[in-house]
């Protein structure tokens, strides 16, 4: 039930940003969610994308530091308070959440948002036991 | 203009009996030195074996020059030439390898030191009257223990700062109504920024000197801290391997400073040929310790860019004049005051896993001060995907570069391929600080 997240790292420099997104768009690789952690003068990119494998190899490729990290994709009702649910549960069972960003996501009553947790196989287990969907690869396709 | 001696009949003493000094004095320095092993070998493959060699000032020059390498391959007692129960204090520095050099000094070779720079502050006009705040670092860096020991001895009143501490260094300027301070010209510029912010104008302050050194400066830069602060700022000259600050002093005049030919003989060569060059020619700067008993040198290579002032000086004194340093003939760096040898830089980041061989020291000024920025490309197959990783590596790296170096530089992190790859020699040191 895991997704796989590209993080890259990218110096703080005119057009960086870009060059990663042409190359995934001339291969026809699709962006899911992304989001930047920037320092002073370099950011880390993460990325949620259709073909984490083959973007990665891409990447690499052409030059990029990018690694592949494990990260949870949690679907949250679309409503005040929904997140604060979410979050209640994992508090409970002492989960920390490391970071988390939000989905690329067309118009639904669902949100969807990524979760770095230090331990995601537990996290899995908690939160489907509290009835809380997460998404998997497979599950990608039809985002 | 009034005119202050210390020792006056040194000071002006007349070139003929200067000289007689020197050669009476280089004698008892070669003796000193022929009881070290490193001399004792040196020594006998240009014929001198006793001090009775030396017949002649002249003589001088048949003696080999000395280098840092020497120093290093010395480390730590191929050059002590008294037993160490004799020795009251040693002063090392970092070298450009990771192998520290070292200066030994006996009791009455600190005494000597410190007579000289109590020539040197005289000679710029100040006395016992004095309120002396010493701005530059204390320990193994000779400058502020060197001027510490000479401002007692005249008497002034020693406010043992050291360097650093902006806001409290103002403070102490104002309650104490200091007159006089020593301290590196960037960081002279850089307070007189700040006084506004502690709050301090400068007719809170009774500054009327300042004596600069430990890093090069344009006579530009003197000038606007002359101007800035309404005072006289003085040239100082000296290395650790010479003792420290005391080689070399500007007297009121300020027309270059006075080198202590006493206790130093004075050369200026061709640093390609080693042949020597006349006065008024620029050239590395030999010098040989006259005095020293602990650490006896002779004609050691400085690596510093200077020339020598004939001619005599408005004050009376017949000691030559050494010209402001305008250059290095090695690729040492001048931080904030701070030696520094890119290849001390290099010997830390090749231990950092984490990071490529390629890298780029950066230097510019921020405000007065100067900015060490080392730039090195992140290893991609090292990289954890973690921004929280880069931060560590970044810390590490500065706490590993401040541990050697001993300034703070920034780290800064690139992707691999991103800095300038050189086919051949490698110019890693960019320098946008402003040319003297």
């Amino acid at each position: 039930m895991k997704l796989i997240q590209i993080s890259i790292f990218l110096e703080n420099k005119k057009g960086r940003l870009l060059d990663v997104c042409s190359l995934l768009g001339e291969n026809k690789i699709n962006l899911r969610a992304l989001t930047v952690a920037e320092s002073d003068n370099f950011g880390v990119l993460r990325l949620v994308v259709d073909k984490p494998q083959e973007a990665t190899t891409i990447l690499k490729a052409k030059g990029f530091v990018a690694n592949l990290t494990e990260i949870v994709a949690v679907e949250v009702p679309d409503k005040p308070g929904g997140l604060a649910e979410v979050l209640k549960v994992l508090a409970k069972h002492n989960i920390n959440v490391e970071y988390m960003y939000g989905f690329l996501e067309r118009a639904s009553t669902r949100a969807l948002l990524v979760f770095r947790f230090d331990n995601p196989d537990t996290a899995i287990e908690v939160l489907k036991a509290n009835k809380i969907r997460v998404v998997g690869q497979k599950d990608m396709g039809a985002l | 203009m009034e005119v202050k001696f210390w020792d006056k009949k040194i000071e002006t003493i007349g070139r003929g009996a200067l000289k007689a000094l020197q050669l009476k004095r280089l004698k008892e320095t070669v003796r000193q030195a022929l009881k070290t092993p490193f001399y004792k070998a040196r020594l006998k493959k240009c014929g001198i074996r006793s001090a009775e060699d030396i017949r002649k000032l002249d003589d001088h020059n048949r003696i080999p020059f000395t280098t840092k390498d020497d120093l290093r391959e010395c480390y730590p007692a191929g050059l002590l030439a008294v037993a160490m129960k004799d020795v009251i204090r040693l002063h090392t520095s970092s070298g450009t390898t990771g192998i520290p050099t070292v200066i030994y000094h006996t009791r009455g070779d600190i005494d000597v030191w410190t007579d000289l720079l109590a020539r040197s502050i005289v000679a710029t006009g100040a006395s016992k009257e004095d309120i002396f705040q010493n701005m530059m670092s204390y320990g193994m860096f000779t400058g502020g223990l060197g001027l510490h020991y000479g401002a007692e001895r005249v008497g002034m009143t020693v406010i043992p700062m050291g360097g650093g501490n902006t806001k409290r260094q103002v403070q102490l300027m104002k309650d104490f109504g200091t007159t006089v301070m020593h301290i590196t010209p960037s960081y002279a510029l850089h307070i007189f920024s700040k006084l506004e912010e502690c709050g301090v104008s400068r007719k809170d302050l009774k500054l009327k000197k300042a004596y600069l050194g430990a890093e090069p400066y344009s006579e530009n830069t003197r000038k606007k801290i002359e101007s800035l602060y309404r005072i006289d700022a003085y040239n100082s000259y000296g290395l650790s391997e010479m003792n420290g600050p005391g080689v070399a002093f500007e007297c009121v005049y300020k027309t270059g400073m006075h080198c202590w030919e006493d206790t130093y003989v004075i050369e200026v060569v061709d640093p390609r040929t080693g042949e020597p060059l006349p006065d008024e020619k620029e050239g590395e700067l030999v010098l040989t310790n006259l005095t020293r008993r602990a650490t006896p040198l002779l004609r050691y290579r400085t690596r510093d860019i200077a020339c020598i002032h004939r001619g005599p000086c408005k004050c009376g004194r017949t000691h030559r004049r050494l010209s402001r340093i305008t250059g290095r003939t090695d690729d040492m760096l001048i931080v904030n005051g701070v030696n520094v040898y890119p290849s001390q830089i290099e010997a830390v980041i090749m231990r950092v896993p984490e990071v490529g061989t390629n890298y780029q020291i950066y230097l510019e000024k921020e405000g007065t001060l100067d900015k060490l920025v080392v730039k090195v490309e992140i290893y991609s197959k090292l990289f954890s995907g973690d921004i929280g990783q880069i931060d560590a590596l970044k810390s590490r790296i500065r706490d590993d570069l401040r541990a050697s170096i001993v300034i703070n530089p920034v780290v800064e992190l690139h992707e691999p391929g991103s800095l300038p790859v050189f086919e051949g020699k490698a110019k890693r040191v960019v320098d946008a600080r402003a040319k003297l």
